[in-house]
């Protein structure tokens, strides 16, 4: 099933004309509405659309860094008059002041209509419930999802984060079949179901949009494993509009980029380089229709990998890997670059162990250290601390082939480690504090 | 003959004890045994009481990780070499104590200890053929 399907299997010649014509405009917009782009694009000598002779002639275009934002806030990056935006969205401001997204009226039909791809992608159809758990407010996500839904015409129930107890009932007495959550709340919300002790039955779940975090494999199979659905993922930055701009199709082998409406490409994250085909570095996008904040080239500081063989499904968008991660999450320790998301297919399935973790990371002597916390749940391990030293020396074994490093594991009681309803904020720094 | 242990995951930080002991006393139920090793984060709470069951459910429902395990009391009196014949017994057997620890006996004069064995069904007929005193289970609970 398709939302659009002309365009979401438009042939890869006919979708490179096409990005090709809207690039040029978009530079010409931007150049001419933008005086922050009038000056980076005039001192890159790219003074109109028509210096852009084929799509890689893009990597002459200066990118824009999340700091161009912030240093632009809140409105300095509006390439329309204000009383064109109706609609102001933030980021959640994870790693610092939140940026702006402000949106024009097309801005947002654009935005429902990319939602939609990526759900009817997914599975979800008309006759779908959905409850969506993201908070509401001004994160993208609950509205993002929130009015692509709609446009299938599925049933909407804009139920936010918390109040798991409440949640839990909608689920049972609306016949919730669809979920829109962050993957650490569906995990959180999964946990709660089994305690609740309803039998399976009592729920008609059946699909989870899961997205604003990553997820690894292995966490999606717990969650798949408790709630009983299937488990998708999909992906956007408040700096290019919100959810939508990817996300998997039922096949789940990589995350469909609307490409008709933002352009990818990937970069050497240092050099800023852009690197072959096939190559994983960072992901950088330029939107090609945004009229009220546009970006050229935005550094999302993710890194992935993309794949542009047509997929069995029929879309022939090219397709994302999951991010790895955010460089902006990636820990050095000792030099070695550590991803939470390593560490948590690691984790996520052992035995004996929950999947919720945290990782404290402290500066001893001048030299990192990383403490992974993890809840012991199994009372089976407690006829001898030779089990549980046991347990702790698997986790650490684990760990030491994944990483490549040592790291000190903890075991802590079940449920003493936070839960989250939003975006998870699992990793604890404390190498800037003074020692204790 | 067995009596049921209680095992606790206590993460080691100051008033983790009290906050199970608490858990229980809202319950009315009473701890007739108590031991709890030091490791450096961890421990593990094992104790005896009068009402297992009802100790298990509400320290669960509480959050905690437990579990039931199969143990031994025994009796003996209260003079040099007695508790030495006991571990005689299980020795000559083949049987290993994995832990065990001592509590108070109300019986004047006499000395009890709660023991984990490798074997726990055959030690009992070890211990009674060697005319050791094994402590039925209500008795302990009723203490």
């Amino acid at each position: 099933m398709f939302f659009q399907k002309d365009i979401e299997t438009m042939k890869r010649e006919d979708l490179e004309a096409l990005q090709l014509k809207k690039l040029r405009k978009m530079v010409d917009y931007c150049y001419n509405n933008i005086p922050f782009y009038h000056e980076r694009l005039g001192a890159a000598g790219i003074t109109s659309g028509d210096k852009i002779k084929t799509l890689s002639d893009i990597q002459y275009i200066p990118v824009t860094t999340k700091d161009d934002i912030r240093d632009n806030y809140p409105f300095g990056m509006l390439a329309v008059p204000m009383k064109k935006i109706v609609r102001i969205h933030a980021s959640s401001g994870t790693t610092g002041k939140p940026t702006v997204g402000c949106y024009t009226k097309a801005d947002l039909e654009l935005w429902s209509d990319i939602v939609a791809r990526v759900a009817v992608a997914a599975g979800a159809r008309e006759d779908d419930i959905f409850q969506i758990a993201f908070g509401y407010g001004l994160f993208t996500g609950a509205l993002g999802l929130h009015y692509g839904l709609e446009k299938i015409g599925c049933t909407v129930i804009p139920a936010s984060t918390g109040n798991t107890v409440k949640q839990m009932m909608m689920f049972r007495d609306f016949g919730v079949t669809g979920l829109v959550a962050t993957p650490s709340y569906a995990l959180y919300l999964g946990e709660c179901v089994r305690d609740a002790g309803y039998p399976m039955d009592a729920y008609k779940l059946r699909l989870g949009l899961f997205g604003s975090e990553g997820c690894t494999p292995e966490m999606r199979e717990q969650i798949e494993k408790t709630l009983h659905l299937k488990a998708t993922d999909n992906y956007g930055l408040t700096e290019l509009t919100g959810p939508g701009v990817s996300g998997e199709c039922e096949l789940r082998c990589g995350l469909h980029f609307a490409e008709d409406h933002f352009l990818p490409e990937i970069v050497d994250k240092d050099t800023l380089e852009p690197l072959p085909a096939g190559s994983t570095g960072e992901l950088v996008v330029t939107t090609l229709d945004r009229e009220g904040m546009p970006v050229l080239r935005y550094r999302t500081k993710d890194i992935t990998r993309l794949n542009y063989e047509p997929c069995a499904c029929g879309r022939t968008h090219v397709r994302m890997e999951k991010p790895m991660g955010r460089t902006d999450d990636m820990l050095i320790i000792k030099g070695v670059n550590v991803f939470p998301s390593q560490i948590e297919s690691a984790l996520v399935g052992m035995e004996g162990i929950g999947p919720h973790y945290q990782l404290v990371v402290r500066r001893k002597n001048f030299m990192d250290n990383l403490e992974v916390k993890v809840e012991l749940v199994s009372a089976d391990m407690l006829e001898s601390y030779g089990i549980l030293e046991g347990l702790r020396r698997d986790v650490h074994d684990k760990l030491k082939s994944v990483l490549g490093l040592e790291t000190k594991v903890t075991l802590v009681e079940p449920k003493s480690l936070e839960r989250f309803q939003g975006k998870a904020k699992r990793v604890l720094d404390l190498r800037n504090q003074p020692e204790q | 003959m067995q009596i049921q242990q209680i095992s606790v995951f206590v993460e080691n930080k100051p008033g983790r004890l009290a906050d199970i002991t608490e858990t229980l006393a809202a319950e009315k139920v009473n701890i007739r045994a108590v031991s709890v090793a030091d490791t450096s984060d961890f421990g593990i709470l094992r104790l005896i009481v009068d009402k297992p069951q009802e100790a298990v459910r509400t320290l669960r429902q509480a959050g905690h990780t437990v579990s039931l395990t199969n143990v031994l009391a025994v009796c003996m009196e209260d003079t040099p070499g007695s508790f030495a014949r006991i571990m005689r017994v299980l020795a000559d057997h083949g049987v290993a104590v994995e832990y065990m620890y001592a509590f108070n006996c109300r019986a004047g004069g006499r000395a009890s200890v709660i023991l984990k064995v490798s074997d726990v069904e055959n030690s009992v007929a070890f211990l009674q053929k060697a005319q050791i005193e094994i402590l039925e289970p209500e008795t302990v609970y009723d203490m």
